[in-house]
């Protein structure tokens, strides 16, 4: 630790932090553009140029004579900053100037605006006119960067973020400066587009609009989006995420940083993955065999009063029946009559899709009512190998201390949370693979999916599970998509995706992270923990802190989640921090 | 509870109640009170009106009235030289406007076709809801590209709510019509990108830009 002041503040800061994560420290912004926390230091912007000097021992100040960039002065012990002197302002109105000189000044068509450090810095650092009377160079497109990537050429400041990620975090070096002075600009090879996964990362980087995401794009203007924090439900690494959503649709979602679960990044899958949430597909209520309210309950609602058709009212537009309470009701009474009858042949299967909260609620619900209940895992999605960056230059992956970020070849978000509850009530994780080999004598189920399947040929029920609960007596199926056994069921419950619900994944190293609702649940269907809780007549509202605290105080092994709030980058389950360190 | 009250707070209602200043009504005089006088008055009155003024009163709708230039009626979406849509779907009238009545869905420009080759994003669709619309204005303020204006048309009727919905091709039929007519808004032409786009009078008289003192 060194001690440096910052504009007259005395801050502590660390051995490898610069000068502008002293500022930061000290409640001062310095602004930069090329400087990230996650890539090297180039200092080309100039934008962060502060005064620095030296205070002696004797306690007199030397400053020195020019402006240093403060994201490549490491902040050593005595070194004072001056951030708000004439020279420093002076310093950042004629950087702005020089960097808004061919800019477009297109901010209203620009998908930046909004959130675009030009704009911010300008408003903030900057001044009003530019004293170019010469025309500005315009610079042609370009949308063939990669997929996903738009280049608009001329918004650029040459920070060369993206330039550096491709070459340090994704090893897969894409994009690159060609031309020099006032006809730079980043650009690929000719034929080779930047299409890595992790490609979308460079518009995140991107500190102006010239990168733009082609599947946002002229989609929403960021104003009116409403960030929600979360938890990346793609694979079980667990990026920590902002869902970004207008009026119940998601648009886009953003990795947020969190030197827990990922760093600064996440990848492809992911941010492009969610769209399955807003399927048509989707399950749209709940549904019965016995009370036959298949379909929407809206649905229900006009059919059964189209004797009224033509009248001025129409009746759907004033009522729409609620079916939740009738189907949780029929629900708990056939699991409780089958329980009654024959325990042992009684089988739920935990997705690992749910959260722990929904899994410590359907487990001690089902375990209340019959110690002999089985409570088994269901399938865990596993597409290919872990898939680690940045790749080397023959496209290899990395040793495991260079890796900088993985994508998990596991594909849902908290096996582990699962695994641990099942452990708690059933002493082992049996999967239900194993389970239903033979004459498993198993006939009652309780499936819970949740898997991001819109395609019902490609769902996550096997064969072999389609097999085993042919001859099923009951069976509850409670899902966001359609499949062969929610087709089959007695009672179909519609659930939620993880940008509809509150819960808490664990990932895959024992990070236990809250997820928050972003948006309402499509149509009928609800949130999942919201079911089980009516489902279990808990008394009152499904609450996660609460629910939290009291999985912690019965189950030793996710004692951590005794603090409730969880914090924005998640709590670290005890025993696992000492086995990964 | 009067015990409880502290003098202070006495001394306060007193105060307050001297604050309160009743108004007496005028003393009526005997002739006053006769109205005779007043009934006179308003006679002359309406027999100056009848035949001595100007009459005010207009035969709508066979006479239609003259609207001041700067009235604020029924929108339109201007064309730009090359008749193309002018607006770059910005979306900050519909920001702006208080009454959500304007719904824009952007889209990126056909790249194919040469006519749009110089525009990044156009409005795919532009739906303004005249009904709901408060007429504020707000929304011609707020466009960087002067693309919406309010017209001076006032008489707007419709058959249906839904017809009452201008959608971007009423709207620019709107612009072609008064245009045609020679009823363009009087804020019309101002200035290519508006006020924000125009130079500030602190430019010209500012000093020489920080930093390029002695050392140049």
């Amino acid at each position: 630790m060194s001690t440096v002041f910052v504009n007259d503040i005395e801050v502590e800061v660390g051995p490898k932090d610069n000068l502008i994560q002293a500022a930061r420290a000290a409640g001062v912004e310095i602004p930069h553009y090329c400087w990230h926390e996650a890539l090297s230091v180039v200092a080309s912007c100039r934008m962060c140029l502060v005064e620095v000097g030296e205070k002696k021992p004797d306690g007199t100040i030397a400053m020195g004579p020019k402006l240093v960039p403060a994201c490549q002065t490491p902040a050593k012990p005595g070194t004072v900053v001056k951030t708000e002197t004439a020279k420093v302002k002076t310093g950042q109105q004629m950087t702005l100037e020089f960097l808004l000189l061919n800019h477009p000044l297109d901010c209203s068509i620009c998908d930046q605006a909004g959130e675009c450090y030009l704009q911010d810095y300008t408003f903030k650092f900057g001044k009003a006119q530019s004293r170019l009377n010469e025309p500005k160079v315009q610079r042609l497109d370009k949308y063939h960067i990669g997929e996903q990537i738009a280049l608009f050429t001329d918004r650029c400041v040459m920070c060369t973020r993206c330039v550096r990620f491709t070459r340090e975090i994704s090893g897969t070096a894409e994009l690159q400066v060609v031309a020099r002075g006032s006809v730079e600009e980043i650009d690929v090879f000719p034929n080779k587009p930047c299409n890595n996964k992790l490609a979308g990362n460079v518009v995140d980087l991107c500190p102006v609009g010239a990168l733009c995401s082609k599947d946002f794009l002229y989609k929403k203007r960021v104003w009116w989006l409403k960030s929600q924090k979360s938890v990346c439900a793609g694979c079980s690494t667990g990026c920590s995420i902002e869902v970004d959503q207008n009026e119940d649709h998601v648009y886009r979602l953003r990795p947020r940083a969190n030197p827990l679960a990922q760093g600064h990044f996440m990848c492809d899958e992911g941010r492009f993955g969610f769209k399955y949430v807003q399927s048509d597909n989707r399950l749209k209520g709940p549904t019965s065999k016995s009370i036959n309210t298949v379909g929407a309950s809206v649905n229900a609602v006009t059919n059964g009063n189209g004797s009224v058709a033509g009248k001025l009212f129409q009746p759907a537009d004033l009522a729409v029946v609620d079916h939740w309470p009738a189907a949780i009701q029929e629900a708990r009474e056939k699991i409780k009559a089958a329980v009654d009858a024959n325990a042992s042949s009684f089988a739920a299967v935990f997705s690992p899709m749910m959260s722990v909260e929904e899994a410590y609620l359907l487990a001690s619900y089902l375990k209340g009512l019959n110690r002999n209940v089985k409570l088994l895992m269901g399938p865990v999605p596993v597409v290919g190998e872990d898939d680690c960056y940045p790749k080397n230059v023959n496209g290899s992956a990395p040793t495991a201390e260079k890796t900088k970020f993985t994508i998990r070849a596991e594909k849902c978000p908290n096996r582990m949370g699962v695994e641990k509850i099942l452990k708690h009530f059933q002493g082992a994780v049996v999967p239900i693979e194993e389970a239903i080999q033979g004459t498993h004598g198993i006939q009652a189920w309780y499936f819970v999916g949740g898997y991001a399947t819109p395609d019902e040929s490609a769902g996550w029920v096997t064969p072999a599970i389609e097999k085993a609960t042919e001859s099923a007596k009951l069976l509850i199926v409670q899902d966001i998509f359609p499949s062969v056994l929610s087709k089959r069921a007695d009672i179909v419950f519609a659930g939620s995706a993880f940008t509809e619900r509150d819960g808490t994944f664990i990932n895959h190293r024992g990070l236990a992270q809250a997820f928050r609702a972003a948006t309402r649940p499509p149509h009928a269907s609800r949130a999942d923990g919201r079911v089980l809780n009516e489902l279990c007549q808990r008394q009152g509202l499904y609450n996660t802190e609460v629910l939290r605290k009291e999985i912690a105080s019965k189950i030793p092994s996710l004692e951590s989640l005794s603090v409730g709030d969880l914090g924005v980058h998640g709590v670290e389950l005890q025993q696992l921090v000492g086995a990964y360190s | 509870m009067s015990t409880a009250e502290t003098p202070v707070t006495q001394v306060e209602k007193k105060q307050k109640k001297k604050t309160v200043q009743w108004g007496d009504d005028p003393k009526i005089g005997f002739v006053e009170a006769l109205y005779l006088p007043a009934i006179a008055g308003g006679i002359a009155t309406a027999l100056k009106h009848a035949f001595f003024k100007k009459r005010s009163t207009a035969q709508y709708p066979e006479q239609k009235p003259e609207m001041p230039p700067n009235y604020r009626g029924v929108h339109r979406l201007n064309r730009d030289e090359e008749g193309r849509v002018k607006c770059v779907a910005c979306y900050m009238c519909q920001t702006a406007c208080p009454a959500n009545c304007i719904e824009i869905i952007a889209a990126p420009a056909p790249q194919d076709d040469p006519k749009w080759a110089n525009r990044d994003k156009f409005p795919a669709t532009f739906t303004i809801d005249e009904l709901r619309c408060i007429y504020c204005g707000m929304c011609e303020e707020a466009c960087p590209v002067d693309a919406i204006e309010l017209t001076s048309i006032y008489d707007l009727t419709g058959m249906s709510r839904q017809e009452m919905i201008f959608d971007k091709e009423k709207l620019l039929s709107v612009f072609d019509e008064t245009s045609k007519a020679g009823l363009d808004p009087v804020r019309t032409n101002r200035g290519a990108l508006g006020p924000a786009s125009e130079k500030s009078l602190q430019s010209a008289d500012s000093p020489p830009p920080p930093g390029r003192g002695k050392h140049g």
